[in-house]
C-alpha cells in the first residue's frame, strides 16, 4: 500500500476515535443538561420527580464502604508482595495469577457470586453491605496492582536509608516507602472509585434497586442491611423503564461529570508520583 | 514480635485475592454444575430452545450470541483501535497526542450504562431508520461494544508499539523506506505479540460486558440470522432473568455464568500464553 | 582553502549553482579525482549546541574514507548528515551544502531516494525481528521489487557480497535474531547492499563486535570498495589505518585535517592530529 494511503488510514482511525468521544459526550450533554432541574436533586425520591439525590448519596456510601474494605487489603497485599515475599516464591506467583484472573472476571460474575455468597449464604439480603463487599472484591485487584507499581517505583535508596537508621521493616515501609508511593496509591483508589461509581451488573442482585438512602438515623448500623441503588443503577432503571428519558440523560450527565473529575484526580495523582520519583532518581 | 505480626497480617491480606477467586469458583460451580447435570450437559450447551416456563434450558443461542456480538465488536473496534494506537505512538505530535490520550482515558472511565443508553438513544434509532427490524440488534450491540473495547485496545497496543526499539525504525528509514512503510512493515510486526494481547483483552472485555448489551441487543433467545435481528448474550441471559428465577431456572442461570466463566478463563490463559511468548522472544 | 569555501558559498548564492561551485572548489584545490559525495561549509546545530563547525570534505569515489577523533567530536553526526538521518533529531539545524554526484542532497534528491543511494550500517546490529530472507528483501520490496525470482537473486547476491551466503543459505527462513552479533552486523550490511546503494556509511559498525567478527567485516570493507564508496566512523586507529584510503580527523566539531590515510598517520600537518594519533598509539 502506498504511504499516502497508510497515512490516510492512520489519520482516519484517530479521527474516528476522536469523533466517537466528542460525539458521545456532546450528545449526552446536549440532551441531558436541560433536564438538570432542582427537582432532580430533591432529597426525597418520588415517582414524579425521579430525584437522583438518594442514588447519589447511596453511591457515595456504597463506594466509600467498598474502598474502606478494599484499599487497606489491597495495600497490605501489595506491601507483602513487594516488600516481604521473594519474587520467585510459589505463593507470590499464585497470588499474581489469581489477581490477574480476578481482574479479567466480568462484573456479572461478581454479581452472581455476591448474590450466592453475601446475599444468600451469609444472609445479608440485598443490601448496602452485600453490594459494598461485592464491589470490594471486584476492585481489589485494581488497588493491588496500582499499589504494587507505586511501591516498585520507590527508589531502593529510601529503604536502605530506613534500614541504615536501624528502623525495622514495618517502620521503614510506613515511614519511608509508603509516603512516596502515596500519590500512586491514591491514583489507584480513584480508579477503583470510578469502577464502583459506574458499576451496575454486580449490584443489581446484591444491593438491589430501592430508591432510598439507607436510614442510618433511625436504624443505626442495621441500615447497612437496607437495599439501595447507586447512580448508575438508577440510570439503568430509568432508561429501561423508558418513562423518564430526559431524567436518564441528566443522570448520564452527572455520571459523566463524576468520571471526568475522577480522571482529572487520577492524572494529577499519577503526575505527582512521576514528578517525585523522577526528581529523586 | 511486632515484625512477625506485620508479616503475618500482610501475608493474610495477600491471600484474600486468591481466596476470592477460589470462593467465586466454588460457589459458581457448586450451584451451576448440579443444574447442568439435571438438565443434561449436551441439552444445556447445545439445546437451541430456552423456555424457562416449560423447564427447557438450552443456552446454545446465548453462546452463539456472545460469540457473534464479540466478533462484531472486534471487527469494528480492532481496526479503529489499532490505527489510533499507531497514530498516538508514531504520528501524533505532543499536544494532539496528549489531548487524544486523555480522551481515550475518559472513554475508559465512562460507565457501561452510559454507553448502553447512548446506543439505545442514537445507534438503535439510526439502525431502525436504515435497516429492517426494530433497531435493537446484533449490529447495535457490536457497534457499542466496538466502541467500548477501544480504550483497552488503544492503551495496550500503544504501549506495545512504544516499546519497539528505535533501531528498527531507523534501520528501515536508512534503507530508504518512508515513515509509513517503516511503521507498518517493521514497527507494527515487531509489536505483534503486544497487539495480539490487546485484541485478546478486548475480546475479554466484550464477552463479559453486560449492561450496555442488554440495553441495545433486543435479547431474543434465538440464534439471529442477520445482523439486524436481536440477539441475547450469556451475560444478558443472567441479568435479565436472575431477578425472578427460582429452582432449576436459577440453577440454569448460574450455570450460564459457569460457561461464561470458562470462556473468560480460556481468554485469560490465551492472554498469558501470548504475553509469555512475547517476553521470551 | 577557507577562501575557496567562502567563494563556493558566494557561488551558491549566485546563479552558478552547485556544479559550478564544486568545479570551482576542486580547481582551487587542484583535485582531479571525482568525489562521490562532498560536504561544503557545513554547520550543524542541535538546539543551541554547535556540533559541526564549517566542515568541508570530499569523499572520493570507490575509496574508503575514515572519520576519526575523540568521542563527541561530531564525526558520527557528520555521517548521519550524509543520509539525512539527522532529520529525526528535533531541533537539528543543518546549514551548508551536502552533495551526491554533484547534486544537492538536501534539495535536489528526495530523502527516500537519497537514503536508498546512501546506505547506512549502525553501531549496534539492528536486524528486523523477521526472517533472514525478509531482512535482506525489505529494501528491494520497499523500492518496488515484487518478482519472486528477482528477489531471490538479490537476496543471494547481497548475502554473497556480505560474505555470509554459505553460513545462512540453509536457514534463510529462520529469524535473524538467532544469528550471532557478528553475523547480525554482516546481515545488516547485506540488507544495506540489497538496495544497490552507491555509498555505504558505517557508523562504528564493529565496535560492538568481537575481534574475529571485526576482522571479517574489515576484510569485507576492503572488498566492497571495488564497487562502493565507503565512509566509516571508527574509534579504532588501527582499523582506520588498515582499511581506509583517506582519513579525516575531527576535534570538537571542527575538521582539523584530512588527507591520504598514510599521510595523516605518518606526517600529519596539524600538531593536534599528531598528538591524537601518537597518543592513541603510544
Amino acid at each position: 500500500m502506498s504511504s499516502k494511503v497508510l497515512r490516510g488510514l492512520v489519520y482516519a482511525g484517530a479521527t474516528i476515535t476522536a469523533l466517537i468521544l466528542v460525539g458521545l459526550v456532546a450528545f449526552i450533554l446536549v440532551k441531558g443538561v436541560p433536564y438538570l432541574t432542582p427537582s432532580l436533586f430533591a432529597w426525597e425520591y418520588t415517582s414524579e420527580n425521579v430525584s437522583l439525590m438518594p442514588a447519589l448519596i447511596s453511591t457515595f456510601l456504597m463506594a466509600a464502604l467498598a474502598l474502606l474494605l478494599a484499599v487497606p487489603t489491597g495495600i497490605a497485599s501489595a506491601i507483602y508482595l513487594v516488600e516481604y515475599a521473594s519474587e520467585t516464591s510459589r505463593f507470590v506467583r499464585l497470588v499474581r495469577v489469581t489477581t490477574e484472573t480476578l481482574q479479567g472476571i466480568p462484573s456479572i460474575i461478581y454479581g452472581l457470586f455476591g448474590l450466592l455468597f453475601f446475599t444468600t449464604l451469609l444472609g445479608w439480603g440485598m443490601s448496602l453491605l452485600s453490594g459494598a463487599f461485592t464491589l470490594a472484591v471486584m476492585v481489589l485487584p485494581v488497588i493491588m496492582r496500582t499499589t504494587e507499581e507505586a511501591l516498585l517505583a520507590v527508589p531502593r535508596s529510601y529503604r536502605e536509608g530506613g534500614f541504615a537508621l536501624g528502623a525495622g521493616r514495618v517502620r521503614t515501609v510506613f515511614r519511608c516507602v509508603l509516603p512516596s508511593a502515596a500519590p500512586g496509591i491514591l491514583g489507584g483508589a480513584l480508579l477503583a472509585l470510578g469502577r464502583c461509581v459506574g458499576e451496575v451488573a454486580a449490584l443489581l442482585f446484591t444491593a438491589g434497586t430501592v430508591a432510598q438512602v439507607p436510614d442510618f438515623a433511625s436504624q443505626g448500623v442495621f441500615a447497612l442491611f437496607d437495599s439501595c441503588r447507586t447512580l448508575a443503577e438508577h440510570m439503568y432503571v430509568l432508561a429501561s423503564e423508558g418513562l423518564h428519558v430526559g431524567e436518564a440523560y441528566a443522570t448520564a450527565v452527572v455520571l459523566l461529570v463524576v468520571v471526568m473529575l475522577l480522571n482529572v484526580g487520577t492524572n494529577a495523582a499519577v503526575g505527582r508520583l512521576n514528578g517525585r520519583t523522577k526528581g529523586d532518581a | 514480635m511486632k515484625e512477625g505480626l506485620a508479616r503475618v497480617l500482610f501475608g493474610a491480606a495477600a491471600l484474600i485475592s486468591t481466596l476470592a477467586v477460589a470462593l467465586i469458583c466454588l460457589f459458581l460451580f457448586a450451584n451451576g454444575i448440579p443444574a447442568m447435570a439435571q438438565i443434561g450437559l449436551p441439552d444445556f450447551l447445545f439445546g437451541t430452545t430456552w423456555k424457562p416456563s416449560a423447564d427447557i434450558y438450552g443456552i446454545f443461542p446465548m453462546i452463539v450470541g456472545s460469540i457473534y456480538v464479540t466478533a462484531g465488536a472486534i471487527i469494528i473496534g480492532v481496526p479503529t483501535g489499532l490505527l489510533t494506537a499507531i497514530f498516538l505512538s508514531r504520528f501524533a505530535g505532543g499536544r494532539i497526542s496528549s489531548l487524544l490520550r486523555s480522551g481515550v482515558e475518559l472513554l475508559a472511565g465512562i460507565p457501561s450504562v452510559v454507553y448502553g443508553f447512548f446506543g439505545l438513544m442514537l445507534v438503535v434509532p439510526l439502525i431502525r431508520e436504515l435497516a429492517p427490524g426494530r433497531g435493537l440488534s446484533l449490529l447495535a450491540a457490536a457497534i457499542i461494544l466496538g466502541i467500548m473495547v477501544l480504550p483497552t485496545i488503544i492503551t495496550v497496543a500503544k504501549n506495545a508499539l512504544d516499546a519497539v526499539p528505535k533501531a528498527y525504525y531507523e534501520g528501515a528509514l536508512a534503507l530508504g523506506a518512508t515513515h509509513e512503510r517503516s511503521v507498518f512493515r517493521v514497527v507494527v510486526p515487531a509489536a505483534i505479540s503486544g497487539i495480539m494481547a490487546a485484541i485478546v483483552l478486548g475480546v475479554g472485555r466484550a464477552i463479559g460486558e453486560t449492561m450496555a448489551v442488554v440495553m441495545v441487543a433486543g435479547n431474543q433467545a434465538v440464534i439471529p440470522t442477520s445482523i439486524f435481528e436481536g440477539v441475547r448474550t450469556m451475560t444478558a441471559n443472567i441479568v435479565l432473568e436472575m431477578g425472578y428465577a427460582a429452582d432449576l431456572h436459577r440453577g440454569a442461570l448460574i450455570a450460564t455464568g459457569v460457561v461464561l466463566f470458562v470462556f473468560v478463563l480460556l481468554i485469560c490463559a490465551l492472554f498469558n500464553a501470548i504475553k509469555n511468548r512475547g517476553e521470551r522472544s | 582553502m577557507l577562501e575557496a569555501v567562502a567563494r563556493t558559498r558566494d557561488a551558491l548564492m549566485g546563479a552558478g549553482g552547485v556544479e559550478e561551485a564544486l568545479r570551482g572548489l576542486r580547481a582551487e584545490r587542484g583535485q582531479e579525482s571525482a568525489s562521490k559525495m562532498s560536504v561544503i561549509g557545513l554547520d550543524l546545530h542541535y538546539g543551541s549546541f554547535h556540533v559541526l563547525k564549517d566542515v568541508s570534505l570530499d569523499f572520493p569515489e570507490r575509496q574508503v574514507t575514515a572519520l576519526i577523533g575523540p568521542s563527541g567530536c561530531g564525526k558520527s553526526t557528520l555521517l548521519k548528515t550524509l543520509d539525512r538521518m539527522n532529520d529525526l533529531v528535533p531541533d537539528c539545524r543543518v546549514e551548508g551544502l551536502v552533495t551526491l554526484d554533484g547534486q544537492n542532497a538536501y534539495e535536489d534528491i528526495p530523502v527516500n531516494s537519497l537514503r536508498r543511494r546512501v546506505g547506512m550500517v549502525f553501531q549496534q546490529p539492528n536486524p528486523f525481528p523477521m526472517s533472514i530472507y525478509d531482512n535482506v528483501a525489505f529494501g528491494p520490496r520497499t523500492h518496488g521489487v515484487q518478482d519472486r525470482a528477482q528477489l531471490d537473486g538479490i537476496v543471494e547476491q547481497s548475502l554473497r557480497d556480505a560474505a555470509m551466503w554459505d553460513e545462512v543459505k540453509d536457514r534463510l527462513r529462520k529469524s535473524a535474531l538467532g544469528l550471532s552479533g557478528g553475523q547480525q552486523q554482516r546481515l545488516c550490511i547485506a540488507r544495506a547492499l540489497a538496495v544497490k546503494p552507491e555509498v555505504l556509511l558505517l557508523d562504528e559498525s564493529t565496535s560492538a563486535l568481537d575481534p574475529i567478527s571485526t576482522a571479517k567485516i574489515e576484510e569485507l570493507v576492503g572488498e566492497l570498495k571495488r564497487s562502493y564508496t565507503v565512509i566509516m566512523v571508527t574509534h579504532n586507529m588501527l582499523q582506520a589505518l588498515r582499511v581506509s584510503d583517506k582519513t579525516a580527523f575531527f576535534l570538537l566539531g571542527e575538521m582539523v585535517e584530512a588527507g591520504p590515510t598514510e599521510d595523516i598517520f605518518t606526517e600529519p600537518v596539524d600538531p593536534r592530529t599528531a598528538d591524537y594519533v601518537a597518543g592513541r598509539f603510544g
